[in-house]
């Protein structure tokens, strides 16, 4: 992968994962070669089934595979003749439902991964974890007493406080309800953007993904479909995971100008500016807008007279069936992007489309997803 | 009211119980342990004979084990190599016969309170640095309590109430092995029904107040059966 800013083996840096493991009843098979960077959050994305979680407990130890091999920073936990028992391995996992002990308090959670991190604890670490999840308030309460969104978060910090090298999270919001999910998001984004550890995190909601991930590790059937940075993955068409009704493009870019008069921010992505709603941003803040396929339509000519507001020269890489046979999906070069319109065959037919025309597109509706 | 020797069955049924229910709990556990989490294909087999003296009638089980421990058998031979002479009518025969009498009651709760847990918690100590020993001690013995608490009390009970075992192993000696279920078959024996009467009567309301208290803390605790 080109955007792939990652080393070769054998050095110091970076994860390298290659795990064979045969399930011993079913027919599932993991069969894994990855090279990951180590900093940022890596989801690792797919289908329930694909493999994700076992992927992870074979890193985490967990899960011994036949054949496994695992480098972190040059740092082996596994090889042919090597395996590194879990509990001495420097990291941190979230499961996927909140695994608070029951019977200890919140606070005697944390408490049981202080004493054991085997790293003095600095004394501001203590507060900002506890800060950054928003549990002051409930750490005397027993942990049966807590709610799901609550118990997790202690989760999270338990995991923050063993003060790990690497955090693993096994798609930590899947067991709670979409209300209890949007209240942890933001406290993960925080997370992602306070510390310097890196996340792998097994996830299969493309919202997620879009909203916390760096990097991409498309996940099918045991193997690795695709990896990149996050844009790049997502502006492939290459799996069937990447194109539904969710599929389109995610953008990164800057805030770059405000306008008081019309609550406006444009943001500058790579050389194409988009007006999006003001969100209360600041100028200069880094943010990522998602463009869907479904907002993006094309027209031959610059039409001013439309309410569409952004508009951007394209050229079109290359045409892909949708799931829909009516529906095609167009790839597109902006200055530097790439983005992805969903139209019907007949407006493929009546615009001539084919690779490499220039004409315009019109994006409806620009989300900013952080 | 109650004569000296039946104060010293007492005793002694107290002091076999309590011996027994501690040694239960050392080996019983990490016989509960295993089975509890072992795929194993000897899972079966080791279930059935630790289950054995559910079923067997206490002398068949007490004709073995006098054999064995006898001049000619194997432990008794290894009880004579190491000096300790043979077991048989003594105390800790009685102790030994007693262990394997009463294995189930205390293997079985602590087997399915550790069954209960379950492996996540066990990988959460685990993902938090906690070594097996560590994982032991903070995770399983706190969250398997109810079970070892249950079966600590059926092993002193079921010691306590134990009699065919006892006339194989123990026979009949004041103080090393007269114990209470044995005094009471003496004063029958003897037809001195009113100390057989007191005897009885302190048994039947020691266990029922202990088989009381162990339902009434069971229907209590959330933590067994409830996961």
């Amino acid at each position: 992968m080109p955007t792939n800013k990652i080393v070769g083996e054998n050095t110091e840096q970076g994860l390298h994962a290659k795990f064979h493991l045969q399930h011993p009843t079913s027919r599932f098979a993991l069969n894994v070669d990855l090279t990951l960077p180590d900093n940022g959050v890596t989801a690792i994305f797919g289908q329930s089934g694909s493999g994700k979680t076992t992927l992870l407990r074979c890193i985490a130890g967990l899960e011994k595979a036949q054949q496994g091999h695992f480098v972190m920073k040059g740092e082996t936990w596994q090889s042919d003749s090597f395996f590194l028992a879990t509990h001495k391995r420097p990291l941190g996992y979230v499961f996927q439902e909140p695994s608070l002990f029951p019977h200890l308090t919140a606070k005697g959670n944390l408490d049981y991964a202080i004493k054991r991190s085997g790293i003095p604890l600095p004394a501001d670490l203590y507060d900002q974890v506890i800060d950054l999840m928003g549990i002051e308030s409930i750490l005397k309460n027993n942990s049966q007493q807590l709610s799901g969104g609550e118990k997790q978060r202690v989760a999270i910090a338990r995991a923050l406080l063993i003060q790990p090298k690497l955090l693993l999270m096994d798609e930590p919001l899947a067991s709670l309800d979409n209300a209890r999910k949007q209240e942890i998001l933001p406290y993960l984004e925080k997370l992602k953007s306070t510390l310097n550890t890196p996340i792998l995190y097994v996830s299969h909601s493309v919202e997620e993904v879009m909203r916390l991930a760096d990097h991409v590790v498309l996940m099918e059937d045991g193997e690795v479909a695709t990896q990149g940075q996050v844009e790049e993955v997502f502006s492939q068409l290459t799996s069937p995971l990447l194109f539904n009704n969710n599929t389109g493009v995610i953008w990164q870019g800057q805030i770059v100008e405000q306008d008081e008069k019309w609550h406006l921010s444009k943001v500058s992505c790579a050389g194409s500016d988009l007006w999006i709603r003001n969100n209360g941003d600041s100028i200069g803040q880094q943010v990522r807008v998602r463009i869907l396929a479904t907002d993006v339509s094309l027209t031959l000519t610059r039409h001013e007279d439309s309410s569409i507001l952004n508009r951007l020269s394209v050229t079109v890489l290359d045409i892909v069936a949708d799931k829909d046979p009516a529906m095609a999906l167009v790839r597109l070069q902006t200055e530097k992007n790439t983005l992805i319109a969903r139209l019907t065959y007949l407006s493929v037919d009546h615009l001539a489309l084919v690779a490499g025309k220039v004409l315009w597109a019109q994006i409806k509706s620009v989300a900013l997803v952080r | 009211m109650l004569s000296a020797s039946d104060l010293e069955a007492i005793w002694l049924t107290f002091k076999v119980a309590t011996t027994v229910t501690v040694i239960l709990l050392l080996i019983g556990t990490p016989i509960a342990w295993w089975l509890a989490r072992t795929r194993s294909r000897l899972k079966g087999p080791i279930s059935a004979i630790v289950a054995l003296p559910l079923v067997l009638p206490p002398t068949v089980l007490g004709f073995y084990l006098l054999i064995a421990m006898g001049p000619n058998g194997f432990i008794g031979q290894l009880t004579q190599e190491l000096g300790i002479g043979t077991l048989p009518f003594t105390f800790w025969g009685l102790i030994v016969a007693s262990v394997f009498y009463s294995l189930p009651f205390v293997v079985q709760p602590i087997q399915n309170a550790i069954e209960a847990i379950g492996e996540r918690p066990l990988e959460v100590a685990a993902t938090l640095r906690a070594g097996s020993w560590d994982r032991f001690f903070t995770v399983v013995l706190p969250l398997a309590k109810p079970g070892f608490i249950t079966a600590a009390i059926l092993g002193f009970t079921h010691t306590v109430g134990e009699f065919g075992v006892v006339l194989m192993i123990g026979g009949n000696i004041p103080g090393q092995t007269r114990v209470v279920s044995v005094q009471i078959y003496d004063h029958v024996e003897a037809l001195e029904y009113d100390q057989a009467h007191k005897l009885a009567a302190i048994m039947i309301i020691f266990s029922f107040v202990v088989l009381l208290s162990l339902y009434s803390f069971q229907r209590k605790n959330t933590l067994w059966g409830a996961k």
